[in-house]
């Protein structure tokens, strides 16, 4: 090995070394923290307990929330994915001039609005429709900020399953609704999949909309909580805010993990243009 | 069992080509039937209309007597083998077999019963359980034709059955679609680019260019007295020789030769005229023919492509026999068989009967 | 067609008619409580006239900027593309463990990820004061828009790095072969051979970063905007003049005119876009 060569290996490791800290650093919290007896706002090894998670436990609305979460998530996940799959099925096969230019208008409104500059007339709206601290709404609004992002990564799926798939179903004499169901959603199951865990996880970070729409502590989910833990009784409550952390990362992490084991987690094409 | 009538039939895309145009074909019971033409000549058109997979914009399509031109083609009690066999990856050989009855609604013992016996006759049985993934390019295009047998319809399409297989099992699977097509008895309509395979497996050919028919006959009329110029030209595996030329006194002036004018041909001197000849029917050897000198030997297995510069710049190709190849420059006469000689008018059309010579 | 109704029904009612109600609210004097919230009145103008004079909006829309150019045009695109250039040759556990880190930090829970953040900035004890020896310094407090910028660009460089990725796997391997060949540097491989095949994605991706980070609401979580609107970005001054002000007319007011900042943010990527092909 040259010189040169050496000094380039060596210089390609500690970047790699440099990137790999500033990623992880700051998650190292979520490992030390939850198990510390004086858990603090910083990084330090632990003196092991698990009195924290107890605490914790016993929360008036920790666990609750999480419940919250899960149902707000399940109802919005379950919408996306329904209401996208058979959109991005139809979108994908019929022909509608300008129907590219008019998913990706959409999908950038839908990267606008969602955010914050609907934050008034969707709060209005919802006021006004009596569906403040409803759960099930909160659901819709989630639901309908996804859909267009949604539709568009599964029509680029959909897209790629073969037409004659479903002229030879049909010439078989199977219906519209058989040939979704018989051969074209089987067929795109890796790109139903990603929709699946892509909504969820969206749905379950959501801060903003529950943060407005949800003013019932019973009914928050644990993103409004966990912020609500940071002034309860004036202060942050360092022994429950670690453990639910970590708790309410959980699901997340786990579906990463399943998904990245299952299918590799990358892009499919079709997201340049 | 049903018979085909397409009548008067065409197919306009919304972008305003008419892929299939004004086109009337019948089909009988039983036939094995082949759509011939290069790309772009509206034979998958004319296939997927019989389908119902494309909607006719005029004419209408008779399956077993009953006018199916607007019918879905689920309802047509028509099967179809596409091209990829559209094979679904997510079932099981016996699932896909299967399929049609699923469709149907008929229980899942059914569906397998039939797959079992479907896939005997097509050595596919120890399969059975295997994803389409794990098979081999035969055995996928043989569960596609077990699939669109399951389904009972009196009407089997196929769409360029044998183009995606390599070379040597396309011979294999050739014998095997003909053997199969007279045991089922069915009537089977399939679309190729390969003249070949059109030759080897059809009763009759329909060859043709830009949505219409340029000829419709048997393998050996197409072969030997192609209709017109295009059709000469695209039936072969080796081109014909199409030769300008001029009738004078009752002979055909070609490359500077005389070539005796084919019986039955009457033509009055000067005539401008376009003789055919297939290279097959050219032999090398002394007597009337067409001098000229050997340019190019191609050697095709048992025989060689011998092509000669003649006067007038014409370029004329025949075989020869192995082991009788010519030197490059040698001087060759090539000598017409009797009655092969085609003599074309100016559009291109045959003239004389266009009945065969046997 | 019937299959798409659901889904347009959706995005008809939660996303394009919010869009056209900000307009509505935000030509009103409509407020969260008092008389105004019982019967707006419509006041014209005057809401966006008082925006583009009110110190606070043009101090908020420059935070704005700063943000998006701080952290995603510059520090996501960037870091995102040295990620997935550095990893493309990398032995694939090496690639993992990185992209798995890189990823993580883009999916957690965006209030678990601002209470990371915390611990890594806060003035007693934190960690980067620990690593820097620089205690009690408040970093949130003294440096908002840095944390800011860099927290942001810790948080959203995955998305990055996946487009470059998979765009640095659809160049043709012959193409960097032949540069190889022909001695070319890795710089002038980058400039010549990879950069003119992943221009669209690199228009495309910063298109998308730049609207998630304009419209993005967590420095909400971690300085509220504070101290003294010194991290106010548009998002959080809507919200603080809309739900903590009552301003709801004045907010959608400013909600429609970052709407139109970002429109046209859009429209000129697309023009960029377009020119490119």
């Amino acid at each position: 090995m040259s010189p040169l060569m050496m000094v380039r290996r060596i210089g390609f490791y500690v970047v790699i070394a440099v990137l790999m800290a500033f990623f992880a650093v700051p998650m190292l919290w979520l490992a030390s923290a939850p198990f510390d007896s004086k858990p603090g706002l910083g990084l330090r090894w632990p003196d092991w307990t698990l009195d924290n998670v107890k605490t914790t436990f016993e929360h008036p609305y920790a666990l609750a929330s999480l419940w919250n979460s899960l149902v707000i998530c399940v109802v919005a996940t379950a919408i996306t994915a329904t209401f996208a799959a058979l959109a991005a099925y139809a979108l994908s096969r019929v022909r509608i001039p300008g129907r590219d230019l008019m998913l990706y208008v959409l999908l950038l409104l839908s990267s606008v609005v969602t955010g914050t500059a609907a934050m008034v007339p969707i709060f209005v709206m919802m006021f006004q429709l009596g569906l403040i601290n409803s759960q099930f709404g909160t659901a819709l609004v989630i639901a309908g900020g996804m859909l267009p992002a949604a539709i568009f990564i599964l029509k680029d799926f959909v897209d790629s399953v073969p037409r004659s798939y479903e002229e030879s179903a049909r010439v078989f004499g199977a219906s519209p609704f058989q040939v979704l169901t018989h051969v074209v959603l089987p067929v795109a199951r890796p790109g139903i999949a990603t929709i699946l865990v892509w909504a969820f996880v969206n749905a379950w970070g959501n801060f903003l909309l529950p943060f407005l729409l949800i003013r019932e502590v019973g009914k928050q989910p644990g993103a409004v909580l966990l912020r609500t833990l940071q002034d309860e009784g004036g202060s942050a409550n360092l022994t429950v805010i670690p453990v639910f952390s970590l708790l309410y990362s959980i699901p997340v992490v786990v579906l990463y993990v399943l998904v990245n084991k299952r299918y590799g987690f990358r892009f499919h094409g079709g997201i340049k243009s | 069992m049903a018979g085909i009538d397409v009548q008067g039939l065409s197919t306009v895309y919304p972008n305003g080509v008419r892929a299939v145009d004004g086109l009337d074909l019948e089909i009988a019971d039983g036939e094995f039937f082949a759509l011939l033409g290069p790309s772009g000549c509206g034979k998958t058109t004319l296939l997927r209309t019989i389908a119902g997979l494309e909607q006719a914009s005029s004419g209408a399509v008779v399956i077993g007597g009953e006018d199916v031109t607007g019918v879905d083609p689920g309802k047509r009690k028509v099967a179809m083998v596409f091209q990829d066999y559209a094979l679904f990856p997510h079932m099981t050989v016996a699932e896909n077999i299967g399929y049609p009855l699923r469709v149907r609604g008929e229980s899942k013992a059914r569906q397998r019963e039939v797959a079992e016996e479907t896939s005997g006759g097509l050595s596919l049985a120890g399969l059975l359980d295997r994803r389409p993934g794990q098979l081999s390019g035969g055995q996928q295009q043989r569960v596609a034709l077990a699939r669109a047998i399951a389904m009972d319809a009196g009407v089997l399409l196929l769409d360029e059955p044998l183009s995606n297989l390599d070379a040597r099992l396309r011979l294999e699977a050739r014998t095997f679609l003909k053997r199969l097509q007279r045991e089922l008895g069915l009537t089977t309509v399939f679309v190729t680019h390969d003249q070949a395979e059109a030759l080897a497996l059809a009763d009759r050919i329909a060859v043709m260019e830009s949505g219409k028919i340029r000829q419709l006959g048997s393998p050996r009329e197409v072969f030997q007295r192609p209709a017109n110029t295009f059709v000469a030209n695209f039936i072969g595996s080796t081109p014909m020789n199409l030769l300008d030329a001029v009738v004078r006194e009752g002979f055909v002036e070609v490359a500077g030769t005389r070539l005796t004018l084919p019986s039955g041909i009457s033509l009055a001197d000067g005539t401008p005229v376009t003789a055919g000849i297939r290279p097959e029917y050219l032999n090398a050897g002394s007597g009337d023919g067409i001098t000229g000198v050997v340019s190019t030997v191609e050697n095709l297995g048992v025989s060689s492509l011998v092509t000669i510069e003649c006067p007038g710049d014409a370029l004329v190709g025949l075989t020869v026999p192995e082991q009788h190849e010519p030197e490059i420059g040698a001087t060759l006469t090539a000598t017409p068989e009797a009655g092969r000689l085609l003599v074309f008018d100016e559009a291109g059309l045959l003239l004389g009967a266009a009945k065969v010579a046997i | 067609m019937g299959f798409v109704a659901p889904a347009l029904l959706l995005i008809a009612v939660f996303l394009i008619f919010p869009a056209l109600w900000t307009i509505y609210i935000g030509l009103t004097n409509y407020e969260l409580t008092g008389p105004n919230a019982v019967a707006p009145q419509l006041v014209g103008i005057d809401n966006f006239v008082n925006a583009l004079n009110d110190a606070l909006f043009q101090n908020s829309l420059w935070l704005t900027a700063l943000f998006v150019l701080g952290s995603a045009v510059i520090g996501q695109n960037i870091l995102g593309f040295v990620l997935a250039w550095t990893l493309r040759k990398a032995k694939p556990g090496l690639r993992r463990t990185v992209e798995s880190l890189v990823l993580l930090a883009w999916i957690l829970p965006s209030t678990v990820v601002a209470y990371l953040w915390f611990a890594v900035l806060d003035r007693d004890g934190g960690t980067l004061n620990s690593l820097l020896g620089s205690e009690g310094t408040a970093w949130l407090v003294e440096y908002p828009m840095l944390s800011l910028i860099v927290f942001n660009t810790w948080r959203g460089t995955a998305f990055s790095m996946l487009l470059y990725s998979s765009a640095l796997a659809a160049v043709p391997p012959s193409q960097l072969e032949t540069a190889r060949v022909v001695g070319a540097s890795g710089w002038q491989t980058v400039r010549d051979i990879v950069f003119p095949h992943i221009r669209g994605h690199v228009l495309t991706n910063t298109l998308l970063i730049s609207l998630w980070t304009a419209n993005d609401f967590s420095p909400f979580l971690l300085t509220a905007g504070g101290p003294n609107h010194a991290s106010e970005t548009l998002p959080v001054f809507i919200y603080r003049q809309a739900l903590e002000g009552g301003q709801l007319g004045y907010a959608s007011a400013i909600s429609l005119l970052l709407l139109l900042a970002n429109l046209v943010v859009a429209a000129v990527y697309l023009w960029l876009l377009r020119r490119k092909s």
